[in-house]
């Protein structure tokens, strides 16, 4: 196993002798995506005409199907199947894991009578059209005995217990250490529910060959969707071929499959028909996962310079009855400021309704929107700058464990956005800035997200036509996984971008753990990075050790790659005619990356500081983003263009958690109030504007050989509350429930005699 | 959706002899709110009438100096009139600010005034709704839903007009001329287009099934200035928390009744020299629903009506 | 039912079911799956086209009402291998992620310079009585009927921008 110091040395990717790295190159499928031709799962080419699926929904929270009556669907024009759970063909029971090795075990769709949430599936119907389809969906009868469901979060709170296999991170004495300091803060935020909106909705397009199924669907994970198929069919995973090319967007919620992909597979196994199956928008709001809503008390102690003695976050979430998951909102406060009286930790409560799941930036998205405003409150109350208080708690190790920073540049984001952003200009009185009806002010706040790296594999050929063809079982979701591994492979066999060709999403390729955890780029690139190497030393070994190569006998350790050749001195051979001699397929290698052993003797993150200036209507309470700007640090960056875009998106997600984003569960029914995108809103492009961002130099050489971190997640953390000090700033309204909707902020406009 | 039958109707006496003929049949124009409301089969007409081609979509100027806008002139074509632009700002600010471009290109004047409520638990036809299922309850009294009515609802229903365009042609006392297979031309008022639920919110509109709108017929602008705004979390692509019209001395209020809320109350107290805050005032004395939107819709209708006066314009 | 639709300049004469959108005709009749099906309820923009050189959602339009149209979608913009300007600035800008509202973005783009050329307002539109200028608010506003998950907004107004200027 590698240590961080075999990454240590120089590499072709740390030397950047072609300059590709970090190159804002243009996006490296851009063409297909701007000219409509990039196929989606839902879309790909089909090698029969095919049927298409609708999926029907549950309208009950908790309880059991007492009746079916699926004769008017199956008499309807066009209908070729109707299933229910009384007559859907066989599936491995649910959790089922026949191959210890599976990532996911199986995921049976309408497996029985129970219904465990609103929106679940209860009736698939194939039909010759999509009209068709869905019109003998509606004409499904399907009757129901509810059961009690526990279905509201806030009045559940005192259900909420421990979350399974965690113990409040606990390090000094906290209540000891709160109770003794001069000045507090003690105050309790909202994060409601939220839904990640990807564009495209899940879908899957399946056939079968022989014994063996092939699916197109829309998921972030190859491996993950390949194992739950498999199993859920009870079959080896090698009889599922799963593609994944192009996802319309996936932010964590297509981090699993769903019953698109199984029930298209058994439609199409039964039928012996190509089937397409996607869901409805509703159902992407009520069938798949969510950001589950989060209660947040964060106390702060500190003495009148503002050194914090104690803090403790501790949250309140929730999840499905039978799908535990943490939105771990507390988790960033343990590496963020320095305090020696620390507690933090989460409860959960467990509901009945659609599962709760992972959604870009689990944790810090929502618990950012906490911490980062009570720091404003307790600056506040200090008189101190916001800034000046983080900077007199930056710590000099790891709060939470003392280990060493591999590289922390919080403090230089805080201080050149402070700089880029006018800062100065703050005027720190609450209500002292007025143009016309608008109430203006500024907030900030800090951005932190750990770095992760997990194993991944990768493939590379090497053709006679000069051309370096990578492969991997990896996903780009929009993140520029295509492009920078173009760039990285181009870089390290010393290739022009229009010499390399890279291809994803397909189970057959070298695994890799897709997209996710914002630890995409630096997993997958790394793979690629070392199978670039692998491929150094085989072509050098075959070239030593070919008499036609003009670098014959040679050392192969001592050769170099440049501009398309393998060189040594002042001889040099084209890579293109030493992959000829190899034969048609050329020369083909595998390699991959696995996390270094000591690598996490340092603790890893990727930082920023959020800026933003509002205008805080005065007549009405709405609040219009006027400008944010941000700095970020997130090691090398490989593609700056693309990386921004990244970042920059990040950000308005945070722009969106703090202003319009939330869809409260209707406790009477278990639903969401919200179920389209005209009820669920994701900010538009007029709310966003004059926002830009900036990453800062920097390479993290205990993150992997490249020195790269993630940028995917960052640029969300702690937006929102940069929002949110900027609303107090504006008009001097603490809101503490978030989004900071025109009711809540008139509200409190009132309330003050506004 | 469920099956139905599509005709195009060659003229206004084909398209109106359709739908005598045709017991549910709906006219069909831009599309933009009756085909939504088919795929969720909530509207299920088993007869489409379109009349999208009809030479429906002149806007001409009216002997009395008014506007006449065909029922079939698109919200683009409306709002992006010189004459609309120039005369009634405040129509062309309130069709702008509904919808997306894509919808207004698309969405019709006489279809906006049809439209439904887009009230979460009508959209949702898993939901008890009077107004979609008559005797099945209304979800929204207890509800989630932000934009209830303040004004005119019922035991039944307190669902609001989702329609921007109609509170500005209340405040301009614009009427829609509609007309039946019989032939009989009527004048309806766009204020009272609209039925309150009382007992049937089931029923949106006091037009026959027969009855088609041909033109909306503003009168000249009145004297005074206009102004309009609409209140939303997000800046774009989303319909009102609340809106206000005002045209002279004529004040409508929108996203707070079954129909455009012409603000009579309001407007008698300008009229015997109340301020603006003072006028709205006395108009949400007689709202009824939470405070918070009473305070938005006071606030936000007073300092439209003093925008107005002083003339900033629209 | 027949109809005639004419599509990125080829007639087609298609026998469709009423209930099918004109989204789902280009998609699956005509297999043309450039414009993409977001939420189906005009709620989005994924799916807007071009009717006659008007922008429209495709999905919220029955394809038997555009007996005798012409439909230009994103498929019908770039001429061989040289990209429409407003598709080479968005791949220049960066102006998309995921690439799945891309399409729509596109095509609303090019509906908008038609618009402003023709002196349409929008809210954003200060002055409804003067003249029409492409200032970033006009560009934003105008482009909000088109979501992008993604949020790659301040892209999508720089190849706006840059597509206007191209054109001007």
């Amino acid at each position: 196993m590698s240590t961080v110091r075999d990454w240590a040395a120089p590499n072709p990717v740390t030397e950047n002798r072609s300059g590709l790295i970090g190159k804002p190159v243009d996006r490296y499928e851009g063409r297909l995506k701007v000219t409509g031709t990039a196929p989606y799962a839902y879309e790909v080419e089909t090698p029969a005409p095919p049927l298409f699926g609708h999926i029907v929904s549950s309208t009950l929270a908790r309880g059991r199907i007492a009746s079916v009556d699926i004769s008017a669907a199956e008499a309807a024009p066009g209908v070729v199947r109707v299933w229910t759970h009384l007559n859907v063909p066989a599936q491995a029971a649910r959790g089922t894991r026949l191959n210890p090795r599976s990532q996911r075990a199986s995921n049976p769709a309408l497996e029985s009578d129970r219904v465990e949430h609103y929106g679940q599936s209860v009736a698939f119907v194939l039909a010759d059209t999509p009209e068709n389809a869905r019109a003998a969906g509606g004409l499904v009868r399907i009757t129901y005995e509810a059961e009690p469901a526990d279905l509201d979060f806030l009045s559940s709170l005192d259900q909420a217990g421990p979350a399974p296999g965690e113990e409040d991170a606990r390090i000094g004495d906290f209540e000891a250490g709160y109770s003794a300091s001069e000045v507090t803060v003690d105050a309790t935020w909202f994060s409601p529910l939220q839904n990640h909106a990807q564009m495209e909705p899940c879908a899957t397009t399946a056939w079968w060959e022989g014994d063996k199924v092939v699916v197109h669907t829309s998921i972030q994970m190859v491996k993950g969707g390949q194992h739950a198929l498999a199993e859920t069919l009870g079959v080896p995973s090698d009889r599922v071929r799963l593609f994944t090319r192009y996802i319309g967007g996936g932010f964590g919620g297509k981090g699993q499959s769903y019953d698109d992909l199984t029930l298209a597979a058994l439609g199409a196994r039964e039928t012996g028909r190509p089937v397409r199956v996607a869901y409805t928008r509703q159902q992407m709001f009520q069938a798949t996962i969510h950001r589950p809503a989060v209660q947040m008390r964060v106390r702060l102690g500190a003495d009148q310079s503002g050194r914090l003695n104690a803090m403790a976050l501790e949250a309140v979430t929730h999840c499905a009855r039978n799908a535990p998951f943490v939105e771990h909102a507390a988790n960033f406060a343990r590496n963020l400021y320095a305090a020696p009286n620390r507690l933090t930790g989460h409860r959960l409560v467990r509901l009945d309704i659609p599962h709760a799941g992972a959604m870009r930036a689990p944790g810090e998205a929502p618990g950012m929107l906490s911490l980062e405003c009570a720091m404003d409150e307790l600056a506040e109350t200090l008189g101190l700058d916001p800034i000046e208080l983080r900077i007199r708690n930056e710590p000099e190790v790891d709060p939470d464990n003392a280990k060493p920073f591999s590289v922390r540049q919080l403090v230089r984001c805080m201080q050149e956005g402070a700089q880029q952003f006018g800062w100065e200009r703050r005027n720190p009185v609450p209500g002292a800035v007025r143009e016309g009806r608008w109430y203006v002010g500024m907030g900030m706040a800090t951005a932190i997200r750990g770095n992760f790296l997990l194993p991944a594999k990768a493939g590379l050929r090497l053709t006679g036509d000069g051309v370096a063809t990578l492969t991997q079982g990896m996903t780009d979701i929009g993140t520029g996984t295509y492009t920078i591994l173009a760039q990285i492979t181009g870089e390290t066999l010393g290739l022009t971008l229009d010499q390399v060709r890279v291809e994803l999403g397909d189970s057959d390729m070298p695994p890799a753990p897709g997209s996710g955890g914002q630890f995409g780029a630096a997993t997958a690139g790394s793979a690629a990075y070392e199978t670039g190497m692998v491929m150094r030393r085989r072509l050098a070994e075959l070239a030593a050790g070919d008499p036609r190569s003009p670098l014959y006998g040679e050392d192969p350790t001592l050769m170099d790659f440049a501009n398309g050749n393998i060189v040594l001195g002042n001889r040099s051979e084209s890579l293109a005619a030493l992959a000829a001699r190899a034969g048609p397929e050329g020369v083909y290698v595998e390699g991959g990356i696995s996390p270094a052993a000591d690598a996490r003797d340092w603790s890893q993150h990727t930082y920023g500081a959020q800026f933003a200036e509002v205008g805080v209507d005065s007549v009405t309470g709405e609040v219009r983003l006027r400008r944010m700007f941000g700095v970020f640090a997130a090691g090398r960056i490989l593609n700056a263009k693309l990386a921004k875009s990244q970042i920059t998106g990040g950000m308005i997600w945070g722009v969106g958690a703090a202003l319009t984003e939330s869809n409260p569960v209707d406790p009477r029914y278990g639903s969401f109030l919200h179920q389209d995108l005209g009820g669920y809103l994701a900010p538009v492009h007029a709310d966003i504007v004059n926002l830009d961002a900036v990453l800062l130099d920097e390479a993290d050489d205990k993150a992997n050989p490249m020195g790269i971190k993630g940028v995917g997640e960052l640029g969300i953390c702690g937006a929102g509350a940069a929002i949110a000090n900027a609303v107090y700033n504006a008009c001097g309204v603490r809101l503490r429930d978030y989004p900071l909707t025109p009711d809540k902020v008139l509200a409190a406009l009132e309330a003050k005699g506004l | 959706m469920k099956p139905f039958a599509f005709e195009r109707a060659r003229d206004v006496d084909h398209a109106l002899s359709l739908a005598a003929a045709s017991p549910g049949a709906r006219f069909l124009a831009g599309g933009t709110n009756l085909l939504d409301l088919m795929k969720l089969e909530i509207e299920q007409p088993p007869r489409l009438i379109d009349v999208g081609r009809l030479p429906l979509a002149d806007i001409a100027e009216t002997a009395a100096g008014g506007l006449r806008i065909g029922a079939l002139a698109t919200n683009t074509a409306v709002a992006s009139d010189p004459k609309v632009r120039r005369r009634y700002p405040a129509l062309a600010r309130a069709i702008l600010a509904g919808g997306s471009v894509q919808l207004r290109n698309k969405a019709t004047v006489g279809g906006n005034l049809m439209q439904r409520t887009r009230c979460p638990y009508f959209m949702d036809a898993a939901k008890p709704c009077n107004k979609r299922l008559p005797g099945s309850g209304c979800s929204a009294m207890e509800g989630l839903s932000s934009t209830l009515a303040l004004f005119g609802a019922s035991e039944m229903c307190i669902a609001v007009s989702p329609s921007d365009m109609s509170v500005a042609l209340a405040a301009f006392d614009a009427v829609a001329e509609t007309v039946r297979a019989d032939g009989s031309v009527q004048r309806r008022s766009v204020e009272t287009l609209h039925r309150l639920p009382g007992e049937a919110p089931q029923v949106d509109t006091d037009l026959a099934p027969d009855e088609l709108i041909l033109a909306v017929e503003l009168p000249p602008p009145p004297e005074g200035g206009q102004a309009w705004r609409k209140v939303r979390a997000r800046a774009s692509y989303t319909g009102a928390l609340a809106s206000v019209a005002v045209a002279g001395d004529r004040v409508a209020l929108g996203a707070v009744a079954a129909r455009p809320w012409r603000a009579r109350a309001a407007e008698s107290a300008l009229a015997d020299g109340a301020s603006p805050a003072e006028a709205a005032a006395a108009e949400l004395a007689s709202a009824e629903g939470e405070d918070g939107r009473k305070a938005l819709v006071r606030r936000l209708a007073a300092d439209v009506i003093r925008q107005a006066r002083e003339g900033v314009g629209s | 039912m027949l109809t005639t639709i004419r599509v990125n300049g080829v007639d087609h004469d298609v026998d469709v079911d009423p209930r099918t959108s004109l989204l789902d005709l280009l998609r699956e009749g005509l297999d043309l799956k450039g414009t993409k099906k977001g939420c189906d309820h005009g709620q989005c923009g994924a799916c807007t086209v071009l009717v006659n050189g008007v922008r429209i959602n495709a999905c919220l339009s029955l394809a038997v009402m555009h007996d005798g149209d012409a439909v230009l979608t994103v498929e019908g913009l770039a001429s061989g291998e040289l990209l429409h300007p407003v598709q080479q600035a968005f791949l220049t800008e960066d102006a998309f992620q995921c690439g799945y509202c891309t399409p729509g973005q596109i095509c609303s783009a090019v509906g908008l310079l038609a618009e402003v050329a023709a002196g349409q307002p929008s809210e954003a539109t200060a002055d409804l009585d003067g003249p029409v200028t492409l200032t970033d608010a006009e560009i934003r506003e105008r482009m909000s009927g088109n979501i992008c998950r993604c949020s790659a907004y301040p892209q999508i107004l720089a190849a706006v921008r840059r597509a206007a200027g191209a054109a001007a």
